[in-house]
């Protein structure tokens, strides 16, 4: 008989979450949390508000000391570093560069006042692009790629309709080429059909480009489109964590059975 | 009755060297702004205070002071900064870029080249050069200190984007030391250039916001811009009509009601000086003589 | 010749929680050996668990015990106890599924639906398309369908996009829910053409189908689940 073993072992996780926890006193936002996530991995963090996972996310990218256990991220060059290590000046080149973080209201994560493309090409010239020409041909490209018309380049986010500004910001994160993005409820407040549009050029994004994700929503709906893998909240803790389609198709946990019961089927 | 007796300078000892200390730190740090205990001044803020009291705490008995406004040494503020520093300090006092070894300005830099053993100190309203664009001071004291200057290449393509070229005319912001982002006050972008490797001190002082920068002698200052938008100084398309000068930041001067004008040195220690060693420029025989068109 | 899939002993049930926690049982004791280049299907009357075993083999659903081998990269890997990228990366390569209805991406054109699998494994999307059309032309899916999303077909159009989907990969295993269900004599032919060619290419593939004529012609084994019903 064959020998059975773990047959992948040459890819290594992108970021590794071990027994991370958070409190605020004898409140416990989140507690427990383990998982690794690899490369081009979609993770979605699925449960009612007042679960934890906002917090989680928070946690899990830095901006959140954690009250117990660690997340590591495996930088460029390989090494698997602790987060709560890495001195502010890293911590923040990273936000701004291997990272992505999607904000649920865009006006949080855009610079309202200021043009599309200067938006767009703020991260590039963090990181030392000094040519104009080429700063905002970049940006235009993306623009582009996400369904906004060029020509409004120049036009401050302060004009476009929320879905534009949510495009607007995923652009603003993409534009690094970052190898993690963040996004917490993306879709939210969005028109059912804008946010068909949006979660259509996060698919196929994600897929092009290789990205992984952690996704917070409540939606199963977008978990379901987006995500590979499924984690289950309910009161700070992952009651179950599978591939979406065994959590989705054959939900374990009472909770989970009720979250999927409740969509309203097609 | 008693005429009021001042401590040398109108600063007590104490607070000079209060301030001398974070001169000193300033000088360390090229282009960082170091916050000081602004003194409340016999002027209202916005008024020059900043420069006023690093003046105060520089000067000694034996140094020579010029003060200059918009590169006159004749308006109200010059006149009034230098006559307050007359009576509480004692010192000679000049109209002489050459012959000062303090001058202290308001939005200009002399034409004249300064030499070692010379002290500029500018008057500065807001140091922030990121003010505008981050207004959380939080914010802006990270960005300095992790050199995250993003922002600020932000605010020069919105210029470009908007108006073709970029558009900042004054406070044109600067790289010190290829450190700091630095303001260097509101003197014209026609002046950037002096600050580069210039033998004298410069110092800045911002009263009401309560700090002090400084660039030392030699320094390395460069105007920040794009690789396809790069810095340049603008050129007058005309030299002075008093002195002739090519090479001059000149202000426009209305001369009569029917809206004729004349464009002469701002910097009017410069042009005297010229004038006097035989320069002449196009209206020095008759100032009143309508300039042609050209 | 070469087993591709080693089911020893698995075993699955439902717990009902919004029922008051009523355990349905599935199967127990699910063994079987799948060799390349054969067909299995498996019988036995509705409810017995086929599909759920299928699906248990794709690692859709999780089993409570027992052991899933599948053969992949080369060596045997046990799905019931793989990692999520593990399962995500033998469904990328090794297994190809047929479900019994269609359930794509939404506002994705057919044509695409179809060459996604291989646009996954690293082919030229202009390639994958162009494979994707031909198997679909072969399904008898006229081109003008091709550029819309198949929520809108008919049932036995939708089915043909489904399995044009499973079998335009070169995946060495293969599971088909009732492949033939919706379609018509013809289209039935061209299906049992396309099972008949990836036997010959060495796939394994496990099999449902209710059609005898259909079943005789595919069927290398016939497995009835009865065997594996768990007690109630």
């Amino acid at each position: 008989m064959a020998e059975i073993r773990n047959a992948i072992q040459n890819d290594q996780p992108l970021l590794v979450a071990e027994r991370l926890g958070k409190n605020y006193g004898r409140i416990t936002a989140c507690r427990d949390i383990s998982f690794a996530l690899y490369p081009g991995e979609v993770l979605a963090i699925v449960g009612e508000s007042g679960s934890g996972k906002t917090t989680l996310l928070q946690l899990l990218s830095a901006q959140l000391a954690s009250s117990a256990g660690r997340v590591s991220y495996r930088m460029r060059d390989g090494v698997l570093r602790d987060l709560a290590l890495l001195g502010e000046a890293e911590r923040r080149f990273l936000f701004r560069t291997d990272w992505g973080y999607v904000h649920q209201d865009p006006a949080l994560g855009l610079r309202m006042a200021v043009s599309a493309g200067a938006n767009v090409g703020e991260r590039l010239m963090a990181v030392g692009w000094n040519h104009y020409g080429r700063i905002r041909q970049t940006a235009s490209s993306w623009l582009e790629r996400v369904e906004i018309d060029t020509a409004r380049i120049d036009d401050a986010p302060r004009t476009y309709s929320g879905g534009m500004r949510q495009r607007l910001q995923i652009a603003r994160n993409l534009v690094t080429e970052p190898r993690l993005v963040f996004m917490d409820e993306p879709t939210g407040g969005l028109d059912v059909s804008v946010q068909a549009r949006l979660l259509d050029l996060m698919r196929n994004l994600v897929g092009e480009l290789g990205l992984a994700a952690i996704v917070v929503t409540h939606d199963l709906a977008v978990a379901r489109l987006l995500s590979h893998r499924v984690m289950v909240m309910k009161g700070g803790q992952v009651i179950e964590t599978g591939l979406t389609d065994q959590v989705l198709d054959d939900p374990h946990e009472p909770y989970t059975q009720l979250l999927v019961s409740s969509i309203l089927p097609p | 009755m008693n005429a009021p007796a001042y401590n040398f300078a109108y600063l007590d000892e104490q607070t000079k060297r209060m301030i001398r200390r974070a001169i000193l730190k300033a000088i360390a740090i090229p282009g960082y702004q170091v916050p000081f205990a602004s003194r409340e001044m016999p002027m209202p803020y916005g008024w020059g205070t900043g420069g006023v009291q690093v003046t105060a705490s520089i000067l000694g008995p034996e140094d020579v002071l010029k003060v200059i406004d918009q590169g006159s040494d004749d308006t109200t503020n010059a006149i009034s900064i230098r006559k307050f520093f007359a009576k509480t300090a004692g010192v000679a006092t000049t109209t002489s870029t050459a012959d000062a070894t303090v001058i202290q300005t308001r939005h200009r830099i002399p034409e004249a080249t300064l030499h070692e053993g010379q002290v500029l100190v500018f008057q500065v309203p807001i140091p922030e050069p990121l003010r505008y664009l981050e207004p959380r001071e939080t914010e802006t004291r990270r960005m300095h200190a992790l050199a995250e200057y993003g922002l600020m290449h932000v605010k020069l393509y919105e210029d470009i984007a908007r108006f073709g070229h970029i558009a900042t005319s004054y406070a044109y912001p600067v790289k010190v030391n290829a450190r700091y982002v630095m303001d260097p006050s509101p003197t014209p972008k026609f002046d950037n250039p002096k600050m580069d490797n210039c033998a004298a001190l410069q110092l800045f002082g911002a009263g009401r916001e309560k700090r002090i920068y400084a660039i030392p002698p030699y320094t390395k200052v460069v105007s920040l811009d794009f690789e396809d938008h790069p810095f340049t100084r603008y050129r007058f398309d005309a030299p002075c009509a008093l002195c002739g000068a090519e090479d001059a930041y000149l202000d426009e001067i209305v001369t009569d009601n029917d809206g004729s004008r004349m464009f002469v040195c701002s910097d009017t220690d410069y042009c005297e000086g010229r004038q006097a060693v035989g320069h002449r420029g196009r209206e020095s025989a008759a100032p009143h003589k309508e300039r042609p068109h050209g | 010749m070469t087993a591709m899939i080693e089911i020893s002993g698995a075993e699955k049930s439902f717990t009902m929680h919004l029922q008051g926690g009523v355990k349905l049982p599935v199967v127990r004791g699910v063994t079987f050996d799948v060799r390349a280049g054969e067909c299995v299907v498996l019988s036995g009357p509705s409810g017995a668990g086929k599909s759920s075993i299928l699906k248990m083999i794709f690692g859709n659903y999780r089993c409570d015990a027992g052991r899933i081998g599948i053969a992949h990269e080369g060596a045997m890997l046990d799905l019931a106890q793989a990692e999520p990228r593990e399962i995500l990366s033998v469904r990328r390569s090794t297994i190809g599924y047929v479900s019994q209805f269609l359930r794509a991406v939404p506002r994705v054109a057919t044509i695409d639906v179809v060459a996604e699998p291989l646009i996954a494994t690293a082919t030229p999307r202009e390639e994958a398309r162009e494979r994707a059309g031909r198997l679909l032309h072969r399904l008898k899916i006229p081109e003008r369908l091709w550029a819309l999303p198949p929520s809108t077909f008919s049932g036995g159009e939708q089915q043909r996009v489904n399995i044009a989907h499973g079998f335009i990969s070169d995946h060495p295993i293969l599971l088909l829910d009732e492949p033939t269900a919706s379609l018509d004599a013809a289209n039935r032919e061209v299906v049992v053409e396309l099972i008949d060619q990836k036997k010959r290419a060495g796939a394994a593939i496990v099999a449902i189908v209710h059609d005898d004529e259909i079943r005789h012609r595919i069927a290398d084994r016939v497995i009835n689940v009865t065997a594996f019903a768990a007690a109630a």
